[in-house]
């Protein structure tokens, strides 16, 4: 009796915490300003930067350290992280990446934003987005490794402490994205 | 003295330093989600110019971002030496940064705004993030192919200000303004594609854009600490060790530590050139003092257990040396007590007598004592005494070395 009361109660919890009214983004000059007191705040303290791809990174390496010990011991890239008794996830860049995970989840929270939904241009369909977001990421993630950094820590960490090659890595980005957001106008418009 | 950053690693246990990371990373992800950068459709609109906001609060958060660093090292609050700043690769950089941008227009996310997108149930985000884990694979089995071009056109810690030569406060003069140039043309193009209304947009925004310019101004006023200034914040304290001769660590010490496979020992030999080929120690790298300045970075950037020793005849020059390397902050570095004099005194053998013609009378400061026949080089047995042809005599240890502050790899690791 007291466990139906209870599953009855816990019921109302997620769906208030779930269902809460949606807000409005933030002003786009307000979220930089937060967001560089965030990046100062890493720097100030620690002397390191924001990342993301770099925890991704040594999850991929702490997934094939399990699957295959052997493997990952004849990759020259995957020693440094999980060669021998490395435990690819003991770095400071996977807690930054965990981090942002849990304070995605409370902003979306807070402002009834966590919602299972698709976005995507009104000319494809669902499943074409998934297929299109997979490949995306892949080359996302694969240009981030080469450039040694992605939009958090080489653009954004190295554009803050003004690195040469930082503004090279932000400009070839943004150049890239342009360059072929006319290509690909029929995932978007 | 500088005590930013601080050396988290050495005061906090290592839960302590997980948790201040976690705490970064929620507001790093707070912050994401918190501007809507959650929603690949709002993302992607930034390439056709209907919704700036990435733009926008990417650039406004590098410019306060650098503003704040910069200020923060001009007042000597923080040590910009012990900040991680990502070395330039060049060509691998580029073409990264070009692959990055084809896969933001493709998959409508950066890996940052992905786990946001993930962490509020995003299918789109899902997705993206099992591409970019199979991305980081395939980069993994196939990098190795080309090693020269993933580790080539390397450029070390290259600045903006290296780069074009200038001071920082005009760099970051420059860098705002080019954002608020930025913001300006974008509100525009928002106008025009995006069909937003300007008119209800706030007005703090201009007020901000004038603090942002005044602070970059400022900059340019107060300038960056220079070693004379770095030296007087530390100089109490490092007077004082050099008095009470603690980082002049004596021969024997250093010819164990040469014998000492575990520490990257530097040594640097600032004589002038005639002395250096005359005699010097097996691998003591050649350094004129003046060349010391544009080596800071190298050397921060070393591994941790590095040890730099300085020479010179006797120690005037090398404590000089010493005084601007740990100025700007190089860790672990100490002084050959005696100099070179005192090291050929001690470890000459019949080999070195053989080529002596005597000592110079009425000897300058600082100046190598013997006369040489014959330039010996490395090329003779006192240039790199084996431990067990002499004598041990006791002495006290000084070396003591010290954690890295500076970060070794930044958020690529």
């Amino acid at each position: 009796m007291t466990t139906a009361t209870e599953v009855q109660k816990k019921e109302g919890f997620f769906k208030r915490l779930f269902n809460r009214p949606q807000k409005e983004y933030w002003n786009a000059y307000t979220g930089g300003l937060v967001l560089g007191l965030v990046l100062f705040a890493s720097f100030f303290l620690t002397g390191n930067g924001l990342g993301a791809s770099g925890g991704l990174s040594r999850m991929v390496a702490f997934i094939e350290d399990i699957i295959a010990p052997g493997h990952v011991d004849r990759v020259p890239y995957l020693i440094k992280t999980a060669g021998g008794e490395l435990n690819a996830l003991d770095n400071w860049i996977v807690m930054v990446s965990f981090g942002a995970i849990i304070g995605g989840f409370i902003s979306g929270l807070r402002n009834g934003r966590v919602k299972l939904e698709t976005h995507r241009g009104p000319q494809i369909t669902d499943k074409q987005r998934w297929f299109y977001a997979f490949v995306g990421g892949f080359l996302f993630a694969y240009g981030a490794r080469l450039a040694r950094g992605c939009t958090s820590g080489q653009a954004l960490s190295g554009g803050a402490t003004l690195s040469a090659g930082s503004w090279a890595v932000m400009f070839a980005i943004f150049g890239g994205a342009y360059l072929f957001a006319y290509a690909f106008r029929k995932l978007w418009n | 003295m500088t005590i930013f950053p601080l050396p988290i690693d050495t005061i906090f246990l290592k839960i302590g330093v997980y948790a201040i990371y976690l705490l970064i990373g929620i507001g790093f992800g707070y912050v994401l989600e918190s501007s809507g950068f959650n929603k690949s459709t709002k993302l992607a609109a930034q390439f056709y110019f209907k919704d700036l906001t990435v733009f926008k609060v990417f650039f406004t958060a590098i410019v306060a971002a650098m503003l704040l660093l910069f200020g923060a090292a001009a007042v000597g609050l923080l040590d910009y030496n012990l900040i991680w700043v990502n070395p330039t690769y060049l060509w691998s950089g580029i073409i990264g940064g070009l692959v990055m941008g084809v896969g933001f227009i493709v998959g409508g996310f950066c890996p940052g705004t992905s786990l946001t997108a993930l962490a509020t149930l995003k299918i789109d985000g899902i997705f993206y993030v099992a591409g970019a884990l199979f991305g980081i694979f395939a980069f993994s089995e196939t990098i190795d192919e080309v090693p020269h071009f993933f580790d080539g056109s390397y450029f070390g810690r290259l600045t903006l200000m290296d780069l074009f030569d200038l001071p920082v406060g005009l760099v970051a003069l420059l860098v705002t303004l080019m954002a608020l140039f930025m913001f300006w043309g974008g509100e525009k193009l928002e106008a025009i594609y995006g069909k937003v209304d300007l008119s209800k947009a706030p007005k703090g925004r201009y007020i901000g854009a004038g603090v942002f310019v005044a602070a970059a101004i400022g900059l340019i006023a107060i300038g960056q600490p220079t070693n004379a200034d770095r030296w007087n914040w530390i100089a109490d304290e490092q007077q004082a060790r050099l008095d009470n001769r603690e980082v002049q660590i004596v021969t024997e010490e250093l010819l164990h530590t040469m014998h000492d496979s575990k520490l990257n020992l530097v040594m640097l030999d600032v004589r002038a050139e005639k002395d250096y080929n005359l005699f010097h120690l097996t691998d003591a790298d050649h350094v004129l003092p003046e060349e010391v300045p544009s080596m800071i970075n190298d050397f921060i950037a070393l591994p941790a257990n590095t040890l730099f020793v300085i020479m010179s005849n006797d120690e005037s020059a090398a404590t000089e040396v010493w005084k601007y390397m740990v100025a700007e902050s190089v860790p672990n570095v100490y002084i050959l007590e005696g100099g070179i004099n005192n090291w050929v005194d001690t470890y000459a053998t019949p080999y070195e007598d053989e080529y002596c013609a005597g000592e110079k009378e009425d000897l300058q400061d600082d100046e190598f004592k013997y006369i040489l026949t014959s330039a010996l080089g490395d090329h003779c047995p006192a240039a790199y005494p084996h431990l067990e042809d002499h004598e041990h005599i006791e002495y006290t240890p000084k070396i003591k070395m010290e954690l890295k502050r500076a970060p070794s790899a930044g958020g690529c690791g």
